[in-house]
């Protein structure tokens, strides 16, 4: 029995945290939810330069070749600081589904251009609310790209996007590069500023099928169980800060001559919090290791690890207002990062509801 | 990461393996080793032929070091030699409480004479022992004890009375917490001994409990004699005692097994119609299987990274204290719920036709048991928050102040 991190994928988290803690201080996360710019241009270049980006993309196509784990790893550091860039969509989503359903060629073009963090993707799913399956895709490609995706998290500052698209009865994954002609693009106002959004609108857009043809909708399934294991780090990452800063600001702050963490009506909701945590992280593990190994489980472990890490950085986020009392909803204060991101992780890869009733599907088959 | 034994671990594995097969019949597939009356002589007879064996090849409380007759496992191999043994149509084990938690106390707290006599037969399961610890106004709250030990020459004579003592009936020894300083802090005043449960002025009654059975017992001791010999540790010094076995209780308790499991909430849900679709279809129904399913993976694989932690020869983290505090409430809600799914048959305790007849029922009325036994929920939020989150204690009411003077309610 191994579960757990090896030693090196452990340094690389040490480096990683310590890289965060001087060069992404929740004040950036905050920098960027009070302005216009829709991620940190300079985290984006130094995490692009410390070759996060190309973790899991193979050598040939210009990447540094490590597996899911390492990027397991990461993800979670990025999670604890609220990293204000497209990590999830570039390294997770658009990686992966080249990876997936890329033709050779494909690869080679894009590929490289993610690895140095020239280039930013984008997932483009959902076609406004409900949760959208095989049969709610509108989006159609044939011959050009037709249709309307919204939210696309990161749309508005990607270079090129995924995009979920059906050809009759077919449904498949389209790479479309944004610069092209026949698209618009609109920001909208995010739950989170420091994480954007945006709807992105094809007329006769150019695109083509990843794969050269529809790959179907197991496929996808599959491209949005690996990338919701990664982003289930993401948030356990989140989650666990989250808790942290809690912990420490009740233990500092006093009331009726005592520690607002001494009252037991705090220290048994922090210990609820730190099983959710820890479930969660339990779950997120086995979830990493059927990514890494492709394991048949893959698919039931994923909706586990998005189920619970998505409820307990939800409840993290939640306990961490209340607990601060009325500062807690303060602007000035950063519970509100935790409690927008929290909501933004947990949203655009789909509900915990979606999830649930995957999960359901697929042990009842 | 990886599920797999190392070199050492799957030799060990196959010793242990190939012993139980020369020894044991197997499981056969989906046969859970099911719940046997504990208190049924047979049954303990079986149990005690069964440790015998065990003891004489090498297999009984294998982690004891080799003095005690132990083979000086590590951790790890204990685990496995669970796994495997789990494996197996075994008797109950009903030697848990001395071997798991008394054991261990006598090791380290006893005389050289108490170790001599006691240990052996301990381990060959040919004495049986309970703990004594709990008291009808000492349960979460256990230094409150109030059964008393006065000093009469070479002996000490006992009055008063224990609550929840699992096997009394046919245990042959106990270990006891009484109250001997009664002007001394409530900690400061107690002693620990070892009692002959065939003394005589012990009464022994079985506790009726909500689900209809007995597993635990009231003690009633009036002018028990007891000599200073079987005396575990300094006199007023028993708290120590009594924390080395509640320490070792921790390792030993877990959420507790037996019982339907998720493959049969599932296979339920299939089977109960709703207005003439499986409730399985329901989305209500849906949401809540998942939400039970994730949270009890999520305790195997907490389980999976304590075992990795073992494996390495390290103690496991923190994340493995919440196994009773996750387990226990959890199993309550999915008995109730597997129970809300039959709709109005949930009521019927018993139809008397059939083995799986009940088993819900039966389960919601076992669990609430398992929520109190070993430290109840409310304790086990306040170890977390204390000794993993490292919160400040509990503000005691009673500190510094001598215990017959500790305030215990309105008199009527």
């Amino acid at each position: 029995m191994n579960f757990d991190f090896s030693d090196e994928q452990k340094l690389l988290r040490q480096t990683a945290r310590e890289f965060l803690d001087k060069n992404a201080p929740l004040t950036l996360c905050r920098a960027v939810l009070e302005s216009d710019a829709s991620f940190s241009d300079t985290l984006w270049k130094s995490v692009s330069e410390l070759g996060w980006l190309a973790t899991s993309i193979p050598e040939e196509f210009g990447g540094a070749g490590f597996g899911r784990l390492e990027m397991a790893v990461l993800a979670e550091e990025a999670g604890r600081v609220l990293a204000p860039i497209p990590f999830s969509s570039t390294a997770y989503l658009a990686t992966e589904a080249l990876l997936l359903a890329g033709t050779e060629e494909q690869k080679k073009r894009f590929l490289p251009r993610i690895a140095t963090g020239e280039w930013i993707g984008a997932f483009a799913h959902n076609e406004g609310a409900g949760e959208p399956g095989p049969k709610q895709i509108a989006t159609a490609l044939k011959d050009k790209l037709k249709g309307s995706k919204s939210p696309v998290a990161d749309g508005d500052i990607a270079h090129f996007a995924i995009v979920t698209a059906k050809s009759g009865k077919e449904v498949g994954l389209a790479i479309v590069e944004l610069g092209g002609r026949g698209i618009t693009r609109s920001t909208l106002r995010s739950i989170d500023p420091s994480r954007s959004l945006a709807t992105l609108t094809f007329k006769n857009a150019p695109a083509e099928w990843l794969g050269g043809a529809p790959c179907g909708w197991d496929k996808i399934q599959n491209l949005l169980d690996r990338s919701a294991v990664l982003m289930a780090f993401e948030q356990l990452g989140g989650a666990t800060r989250a808790f942290e800063l809690t912990r420490e600001y009740v233990l500092g702050r006093y009331a009726f001559g005592r520690p607002v963490a001494s009252f037991q009506a705090i220290k048994h909701r922090l210990a609820d919090l730190y099983v959710a945590i820890e479930l969660a992280r339990s779950n997120c593990y086995y979830a990493a290791w059927a990514l890494e190994n492709d394991a048949p489980q893959l698919g039931v472990a994923a909706c586990g690890a998005r189920v619970s890490a998505s409820d307990a950085f939800e409840l993290a986020s939640k306990e961490m207002v209340q607990m601060h009392g009325g500062v807690g909803f303060t602007w000035e204060f950063d519970c509100h990062l935790f409690y927008r991101r929290a909501k933004y992780l947990g949203s655009i890869l789909g509900s915990p509801n979606l999830w649930r009733e995957q999960l359901v599907q697929r042990l009842g088959a | 990461m990886d599920f797999n034994d190392t070199p050492e671990e799957a030799a060990f594995r196959a010793e242990a393996r190939a012993w139980l097969q020369a020894n044991a019949e197997p499981l056969t597939a989906g046969e859970s080793p099911g719940e046997l009356e504990r208190t049924n002589p047979e049954i303990v007879k079986r149990s005690q032929a069964w440790q015998a064996k065990k003891a004489d090849n090498g297999w009984a409380c294998i982690t004891w070091p080799k003095e005690f007759g132990g083979r000086g496992a590590t951790s790890i191999q204990s685990v496995i030699w669970g796994q495997e043994e789990g494996k197996f149509r075994t008797p109950p084990n009903i030697f848990g409480i001395g071997q798991g938690m008394l054991g261990p106390t006598i090791m380290v707290h006893g005389t050289q004479e108490q170790k001599d006599r006691y240990i052996r037969p301990m381990l060959r399961g040919e004495e049986i022992w309970c703990q004594m610890f709990s008291e009808p106004s000492a349960g979460s709250d256990l230094a409150g004890l109030r059964t008393t030990a006065v000093r009469d020459g070479d002996d000490w004579i006992i009055n008063g009375q224990k609550i929840w003592t699992t096997g009394a009936q046919y245990c042959k020894w106990g270990m006891i917490v009484t109250r001997t300083d009664p002007n001394a802090e409530k900690h400061k005043g107690i002693t620990y001994f070892i009692l002959d449960m065939e003394s005589p002025g012990i009464e022994i009654r079985p506790i009726k409990q909500i689900n209809g059975m007995s597993g635990f017992n009231e003690v009633f001791f009036t002018d028990v004699r007891v000599s200073d010999k079987n005396r575990v540790g300094a006199v007023n010094d028993g708290w120590r005692g009594a924390l080395t076995t509640l320490m070792n209780e921790r390792h030993s308790i877990g959420a507790g097994g037996g019982g339907p499991d998720f493959n049969d909430l599932i296979r339920l849900t299939k089977e109960v119609q709703w207005n003439g679709k499986p409730a399985f279809e329901d989305a209500g129904v849906r949401q809540r299987l998942a939400d039970f399913y994730v949270r009890l993976k999520g305790l195997q694989y907490t389980g999976y990274r304590g075992q990795t932690a073992l494996s390495r020869g390290s103690t496991p983290g923190p994340e493995s204290s919440i196994g009773k505090l996750v387990g226990a409430p959890l199993r309550q809600d999915i008995a109730a719920f597997a129970i809300s799914l039959q709709g109005a048959a949930g009521a019927i305790l018993d139809r008397g036709d059939g083995v799986e007849e009940g088993v819900w029922q039966q389960m919601y009325l076992g669990t609430p048991g398992l929520r109190l036994a070993g430290g109840t929920d409310e304790i086990l939020r306040n170890i977390i928050a204390e000794r993993v989150l490292g919160l400040p204690p509990e503000i005691r009411a009673d500190k510094g102040m001598p215990f017959k003077d500790i305030p215990t309610g309105p008199k009527s």
